[in-house]
């Protein structure tokens, strides 16, 4: 299948792994992805068996289902256990365990809530029901924030007044720079995440190599995108320099996306901090919604309980978010935690590193040369 | 009626005698189904019931055992062993590209009937309907299902139909049930395969799923993808007749392949291999699985079957599916391996190497 296979192709994969192998020689490294989506990508079509055993995968914080502390999930199920109201989310925050159970528990129980695909599906369903309150549980990087404020926006412009927004919007940078302070964390350099550069560009990344001296590739998607990344990385490493590429040209603009930033401006603003599942609190780490906007916050509109719930003693979400842990060693790991009864974010969401590694990733894999001749 | 009611207001006048006579008549003729919707009437086992089965149920299912209209259908078999399944049809939207849910339901159980061996030969359908169901929509689901019957030499020979209140129900739900013959002496199971065995697929998978999902309307995509539902009792007779090393038959429905291998894995202890790259899978489901993020794997076929045969007669295999209409990509997928046991892995076409699990959860709510 067109702009699919030719991303997908073996023989470029071989040539990118033996490019790999020779750059590391008896090297050892270990590379963060970033983002979720890489970890999806790297287990599900198998790119580990491309990389050689001096080169270790650590899985990063950059999925926004596994970020969300457990608080802000029995906020949202709060809101959809009002009378009147319709808590609008995407499909896998349906499963996040909060202090409370999931908002799939309540569901069950009868509060409402309902999948949407987007902020815009969101909308609709306020206009289409005039006697509901929508309430739209907004989370992402900056990657899907935009979306969120255009919604808002539209909603203004167009006077829809039982519309809000419950903005879990989180930013980047700020969770790098947290991980890259974090005492315990031995990271060679990082797979940059592609979409939200899509928004922010390239150049909020400059102090990864300029402050910590690490290199720092923006990526693509496909799992030949992951190998050259890598690859890029490697040369970086070798030629003891440090710098932030870009591989996913093919996408990626290295100013951004301008309007993309100023709609999120518009209606968002930085917090003076906020909790990350797993990471505590990072200052100046996320989004809420400007005062202008106040009748489309629902923390404004609603007296919401805010508490700060701990994570259960058993979950170790914040070191396999930090990439101290690799999912199995997670003591709960497939046992008291698992897709089906997630007790961390992490075994949610399909871009979390426990979910993907227990979905693709669980059985034990040969040497590279074996795992070749199926 | 009083006999001594004046017979002169009749223009014709009839006798009383002849009118009765003519009233009698025409209760036993039988009636036009001439009703627009189904009322909660049509459910009260009265004269609006006996009108729904007779005219409408009956005239399109007609057959000899159903037209007794007892409680029962009562039929010999001539065999000892006998299949006995049931499955229920919830799926919305009712009518989608390539089916409805009347043949949704004819197939559902004539395929769970025939990956046993067996030949699928009786079904129940009991019907249960909105208030308000358009007679019209009822209609074509009924002459779908027994054009499904005919396809599948199956009779419809004894049904039900019930009729909750308006918004109690989604329109229509159908459950049936099946009853089929073993004449063969193979005996299949997940539990049969055996290292060294090929596993095929009949055809292009996730056709289904995948349709349903456009269908529903709620992602705005439109593609001409259309559901696989199909009989598989003549693929599978064909597959029977031309090999002996079948170990086992399996349909894919929710769940998808993945489902079905798995539980191939676990049965027999074993792990199962298979190629992504020669898993048949047309482009617009690729296409759509990928915009969607979900593994077609994952999405339900509803006239795909996997099966498990000896590979020295891979070739032979092969060769019966596609001579039967439903079978006409059927492709080995993969093998059968001893270790890891209990585990599916799945050669990706990029190269690498994963496993293959169960679904969590259910992306296609009621797609059959």
């Amino acid at each position: 299948m067109r702009f699919v296979d030719e991303y997908r192709s073996r023989d470029s994969a071989q040539c990118l792994s033996q490019e790999i192998a020779s750059l590391l020689g008896s090297r050892t490294y270990q590379v963060m992805e970033v983002c979720g989506g890489h970890t999806h990508t790297i287990y599900k079509h198998g790119v580990e068996d491309y990389l050689p055993r001096g080169l270790r995968l650590v899985h990063g914080p950059g999925c926004p289902v596994c970020v969300i502390p457990m608080g802000r999930v029995d906020d949202a199920r709060f809101l959809a256990e009002q009378e009147d109201v319709v808590l609008a989310i995407f499909g896998d925050m349906l499963r996040v365990p909060g202090g409370q159970g999931s908002l799939l528990d309540a569901k069950a129980r009868g509060a409402r809530v309902r999948v949407v695909y987007s902020p815009l599906d969101a909308l609709k369903l306020a206009k289409e029901h005039p006697e509901k309150r929508v309430v739209f549980f907004a989370l992402g990087f900056e990657t899907t924030a935009p979306s969120t404020a255009a919604t808002v926006v539209r909603a203004a412009r167009e006077g829809i007044r039982n519309f809000s927004v419950f903005c879990n919007h989180v930013l980047i940078v700020p969770a790098v720079k947290a991980l890259l302070d974090s005492p315990d964390l031995r990271i060679d350099g990082f797979i940059g995440p592609g979409h939200v550069s899509t928004i922010i560009g390239l150049g909020p990344y400059r102090f990864v190599p300029e402050q910590y001296g690490k290199p720092f590739v923006v990526a693509g998607f496909e799992p030949l995108d992951v190998l050259q990344a890598l690859s890029m990385i490697l040369r970086q490493l070798v030629e003891g320099r440090a710098t932030v590429e870009n591989q996913y040209t093919r996408v990626v603009p290295w100013e951004g996306n301008p309007r993309a930033l100023a709609l999120i401006h518009e209606v968002m603003e930085l917090r003076p901090h906020f909790e990350w599942r797993g990471l505590g609190f990072i200052s100046h780490s996320a989004f809420r919604i400007r005062d202008a906007y106040r009748e489309y916050d629902a923390e404004n509109l609603f007296e919401l309980p805010s508490l700060r719930v701990t994570d259960p003693k058993a979950c170790q979400c914040g070191e396999v978010l930090k990439g101290v842990l690799k999912p199995w060693e997670c003591k709960v790991f497939g046992t008291a935690c698992t897709p089906e009864t997630p007790i961390g974010t992490c075994m949610v969401s399909s871009e979390g590193a426990c979910a993907a590694y227990y979905h693709y990733g669980r059985f034990q894999r040969s040497p590279p040369d074996a795992a070749r001749s199926l | 009626m009083s006999s001594k009611a004046p017979q002169s207001s009749r223009p014709d006048r009839l006798t009383e005698e002849e009118v009765l006579a003519r009233v009698a008549k025409a209760a036993r003729r039988a009636s036009r189904f001439a009703d627009e919707h189904i009322t909660l009437a049509h459910g009260a086992g009265g004269k609006a019931t006996r009108r729904l089965v007779e005219s409408l149920f009956l005239e399109a299912f007609r057959n000899p055992l159903l037209e007794t209209l007892e409680d029962q259908a009562v039929f010999d078999l001539r065999s000892e062993t006998l299949a006995f399944t049931t499955d229920s049809f919830v799926v919305s939207p009712l009518f989608f590209p390539g089916g409805n849910i009347g043949d949704l339901a004819v197939n559902g159980t004539v395929n769970d009937l025939a990956v046993s061996g067996a030949r699928p030969l009786y079904l129940s359908a009991g019907f249960i309907l909105e208030e308000g169901f358009p007679v019209e929509k009822l209609r074509r689901i009924v002459e779908s299902m027994q054009a499904a019957a005919t396809a599948a030499r199956v009779q419809i020979a004894t049904g039900d139909t019930k009729v909750v209140e308006r918004g109690k129900g989604d329109g229509c739900y159908i459950s049936t049930a099946g009853v089929g013959v073993l004449e063969r002496s193979i005996r299949l199971g997940a539990a049969r395969a055996q290292p060294g065995d090929v596993v095929i697929v009949s055809g292009p998978i996730a056709d289904h799923g995948v349709t349903i999902l456009l269908a529903r309307g709620e992602l705005e995509l439109e593609s001409e993808i259309l559901s696989d539902t199909a009989p598989l009792s003549g693929l599978v007779a064909s597959l029977l007749d031309a090999t002996s090393s079948v170990r086992c038959l399996r349909d894919a429905t929710r769940g998808g392949v993945a489902t079905v291998l798995n539980e191939i894995a676990v049965a027999a202890d074993v792990c199962v291999r298979v190629e992504e790259d020669r898993i048949p899978v047309r482009d617009a489901v690729t296409g759509a699985c990928e915009l969607l993020g979900i593994d077609p794997l994952h999405v339900a076929c509803e006239g795909r079957v996997v099966a498990v045969v000896g590979a020295a007669e891979a070739e032979a295999a092969i060769d019966a599916m596609r001579r039967d209409a439903a079978g006409r990509e059927a492709r080995v997928v993969g093998q059968i391996s001893s270790e890891p046991r209990g585990t599916v892995l799945l050669r990706t076409k990029f190269g690498g190497t994963r496993i293959v699990d169960l679904l969590t959860g259910d992306p296609l709510p009621r797609i059959c």
